[in-house]
């Protein structure tokens, strides 16, 4: 599904991914874990088609497809969904119409027909229901508001309604109290399908205990360090990272 | 304050620059309607005298900084005649529902064309006329109102305008009674091929004590013909009345629209106006609103989106002249390729006007690195217990909010226009009437999509 060879970005001159390679197959649900300063967000934001940051090395490929060369929407129609870890606020656009014109741009972006008014608040209502948001937050400006556990249900609602083909949840678990992560995790479970893959971001263990990956990766000055499965995951959580060379105070 | 000639004019005013201007109202003079009624002509001789000896602000005047009026000099404007017949409408302006008529008024290049117009659907009492036939009608009523708060003292273009005082609306709503109907002004700016055509319409709403009135303005353009509309607006608002005004100008690439709208409010009245600039290739709106009676209220505000080589000049002054009163001000506007915007927002808090509440805030997008916005925001206040805030910024579109909409799938243009939209919106609920601000959201969703 992807496929990450050698990718190097810079950010203002200075190098933060220093070679990352990485597979991901359908289905599968990788973690990326690492400290603060790593390199995670820029990986995220480089998937996505963020401007400022200049892939010096490396390539992309996206369902056999070069993924650099496309435009942000562009990847968003081919089935990439990032999920932020801060959500931007939007005044003046209501939620609704937002999700709307996501969905029906995607939509049109796949030759597939747009859906009416109707069609889509049939479609929102059952979704938004099942991650406990009420009708109040569709309407109200795109995450003008909204606490930080609404904002990641915000996002976790736009990925249910998008179903895209690949999600990268970039640090989803930040600003969440238990109840909130409880929720999304649940919503991002939903989602999980043979077709489906995901890349979870994330700097601690305790996300990884209600999305269960099938791989977990230690990113660590811009590299992949060491890969391994789930119970990577919980040997990070005992000892932290500093067998990476990281000194952290936890 | 009283009227003084001049002999000379001050600095910042061009005396000759009144004179094709002059020249040509000696050739339409005696065509002019009322020319029986004393009074009239005397007030017109005072606009006429006063432009004379002012003529055209210019750019040293502080006032017009930042519009130059010097492509007014150059065209040699000529008076608009009636030719407008061969002018066909297929659809005019309208906020109504589709299918639906009401009160309607249309003017083109300044002159009234009743074919086209209807006073259906008015309650009875209520007088909406043009102002031709309220002189023959209700001189009085005229006479009684006519240039008291648009004073053209040093108001030049208001001196222009009260000169060629013709035609235009003419809307009186007596005491206590509400007209449910919107009513709908049109202003079609034509011109013809031979040469640039003025035209100087002048209005006048007259809503008595406890009355209640919404009116909608729409200048808009025909062809591309050079065209000058010089209108002057007088707005009396009586003791617990509300007058709720709108506009939009979707005038041509060749329009020159310049507006004067001076509201006088008495106690506990309403004044809301609200201007949407779209069109022309020069165009200033001036709105004062004087707060003459106690617990008055005015709303004055608007949104502008210009490009190419527009020229958006917004030029308000509220003045608090009676203890507790409330004034809100929103601006917004959006500025792309070598436009240029102006904000002037003058507020004074008269020695006797405690209690203010006064709020002003404008907030202007600037979409390229050749657009530009000049801002004013000018504070007297001379009483002590008052509430008075303005605010101006000047922002560029949030290029995260851009990323975050576009990796949802939205395009650029699309996520563009969102952001725009989005920023104007805080504008256009300062518009009460929904069906106004529903057709204005219209007319901002088009702009964007004529790109």
């Amino acid at each position: 599904m992807i496929e990450i060879k050698n990718l190097h970005a810079t950010v203002d001159g200075k190098e933060i991914l220093k070679g990352i390679d990485l597979t991901i197959n359908p289905g599968e649900v990788h973690a990326i874990m690492g400290p603060n300063g790593s390199g995670k967000s820029t990986l995220s934001y480089v998937l996505a088609g963020r401007d400022g940051y200049e892939i010096t090395e490396g390539s992309v490929r996206f369902f056999g497809k070069d993924l650099l060369e496309m435009e942000p929407e562009e990847r968003a129609a081919a089935g990439l969904f990032l999920a932020f870890q801060y959500p931007v606020e939007i005044p003046g656009v209501a939620n609704t119409t937002f999700l709307k014109s996501a969905l029906n741009a995607i939509r049109k972006q796949r030759g597939e027909p747009e859906l009416d008014a109707m069609q889509f608040l049939k479609l929102v209502r059952e979704k938004t229901k099942a991650l406990n948001m009420t009708d109040e937050m569709l309407k109200r400006a795109v995450n003008v508001g909204f606490s930080g556990g609404e904002k990641k249900r915000n996002e976790t609602l736009q990925m249910a309604v998008l179903q895209p083909k690949f999600a990268i949840l970039d640090e989803t678990d930040s600003g969440l109290d238990i109840d909130a992560l409880k929720i999304v995790a649940e919503g991002v479970n939903a989602l999980r399908s043979p077709e489906r893959s995901m890349l979870v971001i994330t700097h601690y263990q305790r996300l990884l205990d209600y999305i269960v990956p099938d791989h977990v990766h230690v990113l660590a000055f811009g590299k992949i360090q060491r890969s391994g499965g789930k119970e990577l995951a919980l040997e990070l959580e005992k000892n932290g990272y500093a067998e990476f060379g990281v000194n952290e105070a936890a | 304050m009283a009227t003084t000639t001049l002999t000379k004019a001050p600095r910042g005013y061009d005396p000759a620059a009144a004179k094709p201007f002059l020249e040509q109202l000696q050739r339409v003079k005696d065509g002019l309607p009322g020319a029986t009624l004393s009074w009239l002509n005397d007030l017109r001789s005072q606009g006429h005298d006063r432009f004379a000896a002012l003529g055209l602000p210019t750019v040293k005047n502080e006032s017009w900084r930042y519009t130059n009026l010097r492509a007014l000099d150059k065209l040699a404007f000529q008076p608009a005649t009636d030719a407008g017949e061969a002018v066909r409408f297929d659809v005019l302006p309208t906020v109504r529902a589709e299918g639906t008529t009401g009160p309607r008024l249309v003017f083109v290049d300044g002159r009234f064309r009743a074919e086209l117009s209807s006073t259906a659907g008015l309650p009875a009492g209520v007088e909406l006329l043009n102002l031709a036939d309220a002189l023959a009608r209700k001189p009085d009523l005229v006479a009684e109102h006519l240039g008291r708060i648009a004073a053209p003292d040093d108001q030049p273009l208001v001196a222009l305008n009260t000169a060629f005082l013709a035609d235009g609306p003419v809307l009186h709503v007596p005491r206590g009674v509400t007209v449910d109907e919107t009513i709908e002004l049109v202003f079609v700016s034509v011109g013809t091929e031979a040469q640039p055509t003025a035209f100087h319409p002048r209005g006048l709403i007259v809503a008595e004590a406890d009355s209640r009135a919404v009116i909608v303005e729409h200048h808009v353009g025909l062809g591309s013909c050079t065209t000058l509309s010089n209108g002057v607006t007088e707005a009396f608002v009586g003791a617990g009345a509300s007058v709720h005004h709108y506009k939009v100008q979707r005038e041509h690439a060749e329009a020159f629209h310049l507006s004067h709208t001076a509201a006088k409010v008495a106690g506990k009245g309403v004044y809301d106006n609200f201007i949407l600039t779209i069109g022309a290739k020069l165009s200033r709106n001036e709105v004062n609103s004087v707060l003459d009676g106690e617990e008055g209220d005015t709303h004055v505000s608007g949104a502008y989106m210009v490009r190419g080589g527009q020229h958006v000049d917004t030029t308000t002054f509220i003045d608090h002249a009676k203890p507790c009163c409330t004034s809100r001000e929103v601006y917004k506007g959006v500025i792309d390729d070598q436009a240029r915007a102006v904000f002037q927002g003058k507020i004074i808090v008269r020695p006797d006007a405690q209690k203010t509440d006064g709020y002003q805030q404008n907030r202007a997008l600037l979409l390229s690195d050749t657009a530009e916005i000049d801002a004013k925001p000018e504070l007297e206040i001379y009483a002590d217990d008052v509430k008075c805030s303005h605010g101006a910024t000047v922002g560029e579109l949030d290029d995260d909010q851009l990323f975050y909409l576009r990796a949802r799938g939205i395009d650029k243009d699309t996520a563009r226009g969102l952001l725009i939209g989005a920023f104007l919106s805080e504008a256009l609920e300062e518009i009460a009437e929904e069906s106004v601000r529903d057709a204005f959201q219209s007319y901002v969703a088009n702009w964007q999509n004529a790109r």
